[in-house]
């Protein structure tokens, strides 16, 4: 399950991800970080039956936890078929099929948002973490 | 020998009997019968292609208002549109964005908006003379209030187009699409096997006064297209049609991220297979197609050619750049290209469209030729400061805090024992020491990630390093990373302001 993990910028130094991993025993699957002044944001994998464990403690150490259950979203009436997300994706979401329709797997998706920034038409968005 | 006329051929679609084929059904019928078998056998081949064409707009006419207004400046819907041109008439540009939502919506959307049938807001001023009074004006149009919604687009469907990479080691946005570092991957646009003029390299039966199929509406092909550049095989099309009668379903606004907005547009050319060399031309498939991989990190004019590549190869969904297999991706539809060419099919057959000789031939081997600039380019090399304080990375933050006031330099590059670049320090850097009670080595307090410049960059270029790393100056190094000079926001703006 994907979670987005949110630090403040008063905690940002600690290390409360890795506390918080020997703590529980729990593994993070980390994807994607981004720290700046104002704050840190860490997109992570973290097995379904533990999450709560995991949150618990992050949440202890004074993160805040969203789950991030809706991978990214395809607006069929805007998409053009191009293909344009294609090779950006890191993780193969999008093929292009024999008859040149787009194929989308969004069980592979990360949530990166990558291929959001790349469709020059808008038809692709990230429901719960942009 | 296969001799036809475009009387018989349209006589054929007036009795229903005409045999038409998409330029991709087409490749397989000359192998099968050979040119002059599939030229007797084929009346009419049909191309396709839907991509970005940045070069697009629209003519409107919006009537008189009472009292009337000679307009000098229109926005719709806030984006500018041109209006140097008599009183009430503006040319909506696909690329010009609104002046309140930036890159976010353009002209690419004020015309999607009027084909969807939504009323856009005019504002128009003026300086008002005795037969135009009015100043200002404002309202709403959709499209059934204009007299005139003529889309005419300076260069449309480039014969082909140069694909795209990254050399460099960051992401680039651009016209291309986000282009990823260290080839990450390669960007390409255009329509291979289906694309107009690929079709027709030698212009035999496409030129000025060709029926075409623009944004689902019926159009005509004006002339060549601006920039045409038949010679190495870069042609492209003006082309005009009817926006009344244009579908969504064709013509599509677009955003390309740090870019800004283009318009999607859909176009189909018939090709009457008049005698076996027409046929043969249109028997040209994607591996006929070849083009150039160019580096778009390179922000130059002259982009360098990483390799030659086949639309074949790019459709392929990987091309090899350097032993490594790099991801492709399509910015224009192949897929609707396939729906332009078979709908154009669908009207012949179904006797409601007729093919047309031009009435003028396109120019063949013509170059577009680089700017003329007059003014030279400058370089960093011509205005950077060659007088440049530097201090070693041991001395301390006393030292440095006391060059700064001595000298009045801002930035001091902060150099390793053998004089190569290790970081910068700022008065910034040392008021922030100051207010943590750290007075350490300089060393400790300076920034390692320095933007750097090289002394034969053209200053425009240096310009952006600046604004987009958001600093203010910048160490100029030699190929040995020493420093040779500094180049500074001021020198810039001192360089523009000369200028203006």
């Amino acid at each position: 399950m994907k979670i987005k993990i949110s630090i403040s910028s008063d905690i940002l130094t600690k290390p409360i991800m890795a506390e918080a991993i020997l703590e529980t025993g729990v593994l993070l699957n980390i994807s994607q970080a981004h720290f700046d002044r104002s704050h840190g944001e860490v997109i992570a994998d973290v097995e379904s039956g533990k999450f709560d464990v995991m949150c618990k403690a992050l949440t202890n150490k004074g993160a805040v936890v969203t789950k991030l259950n809706i991978p990214i979203k395809w607006d069929e009436n805007e998409c053009v078929e191009c293909g344009a997300c294609v090779s950006v994706c890191p993780t193969k979401v999008f093929s292009i099929a024999e008859d040149f329709s787009l194929d989308v797997d969004d069980t592979k998706c990360i949530q990166c948002g990558t291929c959001v920034d790349m469709c020059p038409h808008n038809a692709l968005s990230l429901g719960n973490n942009k | 020998m296969v001799k036809k006329t475009i009387h018989e051929i349209n006589s054929k679609i007036r009795d229903g009997s005409v045999n038409v084929v998409t330029a991709e059904e087409m490749v397989h019928i000359v192998g099968e019968l050979g040119a002059e078998g599939a030229a007797k056998e084929v009346d009419v081949v049909t191309t396709g292609t839907f991509g970005a064409m940045c070069s697009s707009g629209v003519w409107l006419n919006f009537g008189h208002s009472e009292p009337p207004i000679k307009m000098q400046k229109v926005f719709l819907n806030d984006v500018e549109a041109y209006t140097g041109v008599a009183a009430v008439d503006a040319f909506i540009g696909a690329t010009q964005v609104s002046e309140t939502l930036g890159m976010d919506y353009g002209g690419a959307h004020v015309i999607e908006d009027l084909i969807r049938g939504k009323s856009v807001h005019l504002h128009a001023t003026s300086h008002g003379t005795d037969c135009y009074p009015r100043k200002v004006l404002d309202t709403t149009l959709s499209l059934n209030d204009m007299n005139q919604a003529i889309m005419i687009n300076p260069r449309n469907a480039y014969q082909k187009y140069n694909a795209a990479t990254n050399s460099t080691r960051s992401t680039v946005h651009t016209y291309m699409g986000s282009l990823l570092p260290s080839f990450g991957n390669v960007t390409y646009s255009g329509a291979g096997v289906l694309s107009p003029l690929s079709n027709d390299p030698d212009y035999m039966t496409i030129g000025t006064g060709t029926r075409i199929f623009l944004g689902g509406a019926q159009g005509y092909i004006v002339g060549e297209g601006t920039q045409h550049s038949s010679g190495g095989g870069f042609g492209t099309l003006m082309v005009q049609g009817d926006l009344k009668n244009m579908s969504t379903d064709y013509i599509r606004a677009a955003n390309f991220t740090g870019y800004g907005t283009s318009l999607y547009v859909g176009m189909g050319v018939p090709i009457p297979i008049l005698n076996e060399q027409i046929a043969q031309a249109t028997a040209v498939s994607d591996a006929g197609v070849t083009t150039q991989i160019l580096d778009y990190g390179i922000p130059s004019r002259d982009r360098p050619a990483i390799r030659d590549v086949t639309y074949e190869e790019l459709r392929s969904g990987f091309v090899d750049i350097n032993g490594k297999e790099v991801p492709t991706s399509s910015l224009s539809s192949f897929k609707k290209s396939r729906t332009i060419a078979n709908e154009l099919k669908d009207w012949i057959t179904r006797g409601e469209f007729f093919v047309s000789m031009p009435v003028e031939r396109l120019p063949k081997d013509v170059s577009a030729k680089p700017m003329k600039q007059t003014e030279g380019i400058a370089v960093v090399s011509d205005i950077m400061a060659v007088s440049v304080v530097t201090i070693n990375k041991d001395a301390s933050v006393y030292d440095a805090a006391k060059i700064i006031q001595d000298t009045s330099f801002n930035h001091l590059p902060v150099l390793n024992d053998d004089k190569t670049l290790a970081g910068i320090i700022t008065a910034w850097d040392i008021a922030k020491a100051v207010s943590l009670n750290k007075f350490d080595l300089v060393e400790d307090i300076m920034t390692r990630k320095v933007i750097t410049a090289n002394a034969d960059e053209q200053v425009a270029v240096v310009a952006r390093r600046l604004d987009l790393n958001e600093v203010s100056a910048m160490p100029v190094l030699n190929k040995d990373r020493h420093i040779i000079g500094m180049i500074t926001s001021d020198d810039i703006s001192k360089l523009y302001a000369r200028r203006s």
